[in-house]
């Protein structure tokens, strides 16, 4: 699905290689500052290579439309955000900004208890707690309907049993839908637990001047 | 035929009892204000004779080249006052667009005013074309001021915002539309503010020229409401045309927020 090649950005990645499969899930592991954040975004085009290339369905990144591969290629970014208005807003707004079909409130209520969320779908998100809004962004993403979930740490703000219902439920759809997914953990469990492959920063990142 | 007043200097001179009444409050207080207050009535004194030096100059050679010069030096003065007032630093894009809104914006809404609705005779008419230009310029430089302000601070301060927008395949456009919003809102409240305090707390510059002129108040008022609509209408061309464009400056062509 993806391929990765020579990849270098500011002296803070040079990946040599790396494959990503369709249909597998994958965890990225590695220290603090260790460019797993930077890394991920190089997938869906937020950030772009100084050098080396990073395929997607054997097309080069940098040549598709960055803002189609998002739609595909969907993000959650390490930061939960949560945009004005209420909670329904909040889930509703990626399919918007995505020019995609809004669903049904129905959908939407179901979502929030599988997502553990006791809330109205009219509450005002920015009254929720920081662990809600963490939830409420993921709940957005896993909306999108998308080929492939890019999640930089989703469960940082959870406590342990929370973290396993999410957890449980984002890998039970991206398996039941056949999709593909690279998820950032700070959690060696989570990734043993949940992930087909685990990715090590340290054995993926070259240090200078080791290309070959 | 005019029956305003004349002034005598003498009597003119008595007005600045004002900023020596000014001046004994501040050294009586002891603030260290003296030095500001005469250097600003020195330059405001100076500036003005000039100007008046210069109209009258203008006036009584009534070419068609003055008025555009005059409205040429307006342009370029208010540009690079908005560089100077804009307290953030400014990419050369923006910079570009807008001495772009500014310009387009105020000569489409002045050539508007001097053609469709005021008709001046002849269309560079100094003694309305310079006053009018200056209205519409001023109040377009004050808005495209706090419209960019406005919006560099709004993708500073929603930086994480617009970046979880794009992250869901949101094009700019979609990702930055409330700091946008947000940009239009500040720099065109003072102009709709100003409409509806009209005539009850300020009769404003062109009003008080036409009735010391000595027009009647009815038709001072047509003018005020004509210019007023006017300056909105130019506030309004040059923060929409800056925000269109501008917003782009801050994404590259990968849709990144270049910040
Ligand atoms: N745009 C950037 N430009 C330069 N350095 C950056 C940029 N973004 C992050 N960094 C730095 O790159 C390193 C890796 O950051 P990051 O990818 O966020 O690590 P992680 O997600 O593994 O904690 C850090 O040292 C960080 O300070
Ligand atoms: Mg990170």
């Amino acid at each position: 699905m993806f391929s990765i090649n020579q990849l270098v950005f500011k002296d803070i990645i040079n990946v040599r290689k790396l494959e990503i499969e369709s249909g597998k899930i994958y965890c990225l592991f590695g220290e603090s500052g260790s460019g797993k954040s930077t890394l991920l975004k190089m997938f869906n085009s937020m950030l772009t290579p100084d050098q080396g290339k990073i395929t997607y369905k054997d097309e080069s990144i940098a040549d598709l439309d960055p803002i189609q591969l998002r739609r595909e290629v969907v993000m959650l970014g390490q930061d939960p955000i949560v945009f004005e208005g209420t909670v329904r807003d909040n889930l509703l707004i990626g399919l918007q900004f995505a020019a995609k079909e809004v669903v049904a409130n129905q959908v939407l209520t179901e979502l929030l208890k599988e997502l553990h969320l006791a809330k109205d779908l009219d509450e005002e998100a920015d009254k929720l707690s920081g662990g809600e809004q963490q939830r409420l962004a993921f709940g957005r993403v896993l909306l999108m309907d998308a080929e492939v979930y890019l999640m930089d740490e989703p469960t940082s703000a959870l406590d342990e049993n929370t973290e396993t219902v999410i957890m449980d439920l984002f890998t039970k759809k991206v398996r039941n839908a056949g999709k593909t997914a690279i998820m950032v953990t700070h959690s060696k469990g989570i990734a043993e637990k949940y992930s087909d492959e685990i990715i090590y920063m340290t054995d993926i990142l070259m240090k200078e001047g080791t290309l070959s | 035929m005019n029956e305003m007043l004349e002034m005598t200097l003498w009597q003119l001179v008595t007005a600045y009892i004002f900023i020596v009444i000014l001046l004994a409050i501040v050294r009586w207080r002891k603030i260290p204000r003296e030095k500001e207050i005469i250097i600003a009535t020195l330059r405001m004194t100076i500036q003005l004779v000039l100007v008046g030096y210069v109209l009258m100059f203008i006036f009584e050679n009534e070419k068609m080249i003055y008025s555009v010069i005059v409205i040429i030096i307006m342009e370029i003065f208010a540009v690079y006052n908005i560089y100077k007032r804009t307290k953030q630093s400014l990419s050369r894009d923006l910079k570009k667009i807008i001495a772009f809104s500014m310009v387009s914006g105020t000569l489409f809404a002045f050539l508007y005013f001097d053609f469709i609705v005021v008709r001046f005779s002849p269309w560079y008419d100094p003694r309305y074309f310079i006053p009018i230009a200056g209205m519409l310029i001023g109040n377009s430089m004050t808005g495209i001021t706090l419209g960019v302000s406005s919006l560099i601070e709004g993708f500073t301060s929603r930086k994480k915002e617009v970046e979880a927008a794009l992250m869901l395949g949101a094009p700019p456009k979609k990702a930055s539309q409330g700091i946008v919003n947000h940009a239009f809102d500040s720099a065109i409240l003072p102009t709709i503010n100003s409409m509806v305090g009209m005539g009850i707390v300020f009769l404003p510059g062109m009003m008080t020229g036409v009735i010391l002129s000595g027009a009647g108040p009815m038709d001072a008022i047509k003018y005020q409401i004509a210019i007023m609509l006017g300056i909105t209408g130019s506030v309004s061309i040059s923060v929409i045309l800056f925000l269109y464009f501008g917003y782009k400056t801050f994404f590259n062509n990968h849709a990144q927020l270049k910040l």
